[in-house]
């Protein structure tokens, strides 16, 4: 019997979900090894728990969500969680450290209508997750692998080192060192497949922090090559913004 | 062959290019790509950064006209030969689910590097020592070693990042290369000494066209070499393998840790950090695996992880291996330091940490060694 796979929506854009829809070539192969048991993004067939693997998409940003989370991990075996969402809190993360009513009176005509907790937080601070693929959106590769991995009972391969050796990996020159271009790559998890800076852009931090990151001696660094502290703190707070790390190097800068 | 050498003019570089490419290699050399300089293939002389030189200094590296068109008055490449002969990615085995494996065949395609320089051929032999000539050699690396076929270019003039000088790899090429170049820009003569140091550069040098070196013509060249290390600004502090086996818990690795990314940048353009990690995959329909080998750095957690846990938990931990390592305990292991002055470490670390800045650091903090 083929394992059941689920993919499940928390507070989110879709974009890691449609990471899967991606895999155009992989796609029917896939499904032949797993049966799609749960994913409304791609089908209205549903198949009652319990669920082989999770993929879980989005942060707990609602009382509902808060208690869905917990029936999510009781159907599923291996919970893997997928997205800057569902592993730091998303974009939507930037209202923890600010006060909530009066953001939702700026952004909102009827604030009042919003039923939403005052922060947003990833899922893994409410359930035990087994997993976390990280980016906005995730990787292809790096999902695709991860599955395969299960499926085999092997390490999925997940790396926590920084997007530097990435860079180096590919022979991408450094941002930071050939043009003082700020570049949250020392201090962001790898994984993205060097997106940004293959094409001469900083790296803006969307795989969150790697292990151990030195928050603090890169700014200090940015500081020196000329940005500004606000500019800082808007790097530090995008869409990894509420991961410890990062908020706190953010915080610093708001001044 | 020559032994001697031959003049050639600059117009003779072209003819180097097509020799090689005629005798079936593909030529290399460091060509500029995104702002940098990186080992590319070439398919004329006009591909070189003539004219341009690498501005390193700590933390910055950039690119700048050097205000007369000589070929080589850059130094170094972001990664030195160690891509060509030890590549970042490379697969191992692959197996079916018999789960016999099926090994890689060593293979690779003749290159010529035009340009290496003398410290990236003493680290090329320091790489060939791990790999190749150790109890366990490795048939792919041999293979592409095999398959070099070496142009070396004396410097002329050193990056500010270089300090080849104290550790006797340079700025003249002593061995390891099948041609050696000294550009010689005069006013009135802008050309090359070529000499050989091998039966295969010897062969290409007598094809090429020049005019046998005179005394004063390898006199002229010794003196390039000879400014290019009076100008040479920074230095390896002396007995840096002492030092740092005194120096093991030295608080001074906890001030390096405060400002160093663990960010791996260091080894990954070191021309001799030679580790790597296996990594496993699987196909889409599960028949096959794959084992493949990528590199990896001793400034990452996973690198030091065993049962239980990551050994260099602390960035400081992790500084200490990668430096006491390369400058001292490569001495133990392998008979030599596994530093060739490269530079490329200090330039290419993104806040600027410099491991001679490092070394004197210590050496100031910590007593000489007492006389035995």
């Amino acid at each position: 019997m083929r394992p059941k796979l689920a993919v499940w929506k928390f507070s989110s854009c879709d974009g890691c979900q449609l990471t899967l829809l991606d895999c155009e070539d992989e796609l029917l192969a896939l499904a032949e090894r797993v049966e799609i048991a749960y994913f409304l993004e791609a089908t209205r067939a549903e198949l009652a728990g319990p669920y082989d693997i999770s993929l879980v998409e989005g942060s707990i940003s609602t009382a509902e969500e808060l208690a869905r989370i917990q029936e999510v991990r009781a159907q599923s075996r291996c919970l893997i969680t997928i997205g800057a969402c569902a592993t730091a809190g998303g974009i939507q993360a930037l209202r923890n450290t600010r006060d909530h009513e009066a953001l939702k009176a700026t952004v909102y005509a009827r604030p009042e209508f919003i039923d939403a907790l005052d922060t947003s937080t990833p899922i893994a601070d409410h359930v035990p997750v087994d997993h976390q693929l990280y980016g906005c959106p995730i990787d292809r590769r790096q999902l695709l692998d991860t599955l395969l991995a299960l499926l085999k009972g092997r390490q999925p391969l997940i790396p926590d080192h920084s997007q530097c050796v990435e860079c180096k990996l590919q022979g991408t020159p450094c941002v930071v060192v050939t043009r003082g271009e700020p570049c949250l790559g020392p201090v962001t998890r790898a994984g993205c497949g060097n997106l940004c800076p293959r094409v001469g852009r900083g790296c803006y931090g969307c795989f969150g922090p790697k292990e151990a990151p030195n928050t603090a001696a890169l700014a200090e660094q940015l500081l020196a090559l000329g940005s500004d502290r606000h500019s800082l703190r808007d790097l530090f707070a995008g869409f990894t913004g509420g991961a410890p790390a990062f908020q706190k190097e953010s915080q610093r800068h708001d001044a | 062959m020559s032994d001697a050498g031959k003049i050639i003019a600059a117009a003779g570089l072209e003819q180097l290019v097509r020799l090689l490419r005629a005798r079936g290699f593909e030529v290399w050399a460091a060509r500029e790509q995104a702002e940098a300089l990186s080992l590319q293939p070439i398919e004329s002389a006009e591909d070189l950064p003539r004219g341009r030189i690498e501005a390193a200094e700590a933390g910055k590296v950039r690119l700048v006209a050097s205000g007369r068109d000589a070929y080589f008055d850059h130094t170094l490449p972001m990664q030195g030969l160690k891509r060509l002969v030890s590549p970042p990615e490379e697969r191992l085995f692959a197996c079916g689910e018999d789960l016999v494996p099926h090994e890689t065949p060593p293979a690779a395609t003749p290159k010529a590097v035009i340009g290496a320089r003398p410290c990236d051929l003493v680290a090329l032999d320091t790489l060939t020592q791990v790999f190749q000539d150790g109890p366990q050699e490795d048939r792919r690396y041999r293979a592409r070693r095999e398959a070099l076929f070496l142009v070396a270019v004396n410097c002329a003039r050193p990056a500010a990042t270089c300090f080849c000088s104290s550790m006797d790899t340079g700025p003249r090429a002593e061995a390891g290369y099948d041609l050696a170049l000294t550009e010689l820009y005069e006013p009135e003569a802008h050309g090359f000494l070529v000499e050989a140091g091998s039966a295969a550069g010897g062969e290409l040098l007598e094809a090429l066209e020049g005019e046998p070196a005179s005394a004063a013509d390898r006199q002229r060249a010794l003196a390039v070499s000879e400014a290019a290390a009076a100008a040479m600004a920074r230095a390896m502090p002396s007995d840096v393998e002492g030092l740092l086996k005194r120096a093991y818990e030295h608080p001074h690795w906890e001030a390096v840790a405060e400002r160093c990314l663990a960010c791996a940048n260091c080894t990954m353009v070191c021309p001799t950090c030679f580790c790597g990690t296996v990594e496993d995959r699987s196909s889409l329909d599960g028949a096959t695996a794959e084992r493949w080998r990528r590199w990896d750095s001793c400034f990452t957690l996973d690198f030091s992880y065993i049962h239980g846990g990551a050994v260099r938990k602390e960035t400081a931990s992790r500084y200490r291996q990668w430096m006491t390592h390369k400058l001292a305990h490569w001495h133990d292991q392998f008979g030599r330091s596994g530093c060739v002055g490269c530079g490329r470490c200090i330039g290419w670390c993104p806040v600027g940490i410099d491991i001679t800045a490092e070394a004197q650091a210590l050496a100031d903090a910590l007593p000489a060694a007492k006389e035995a």
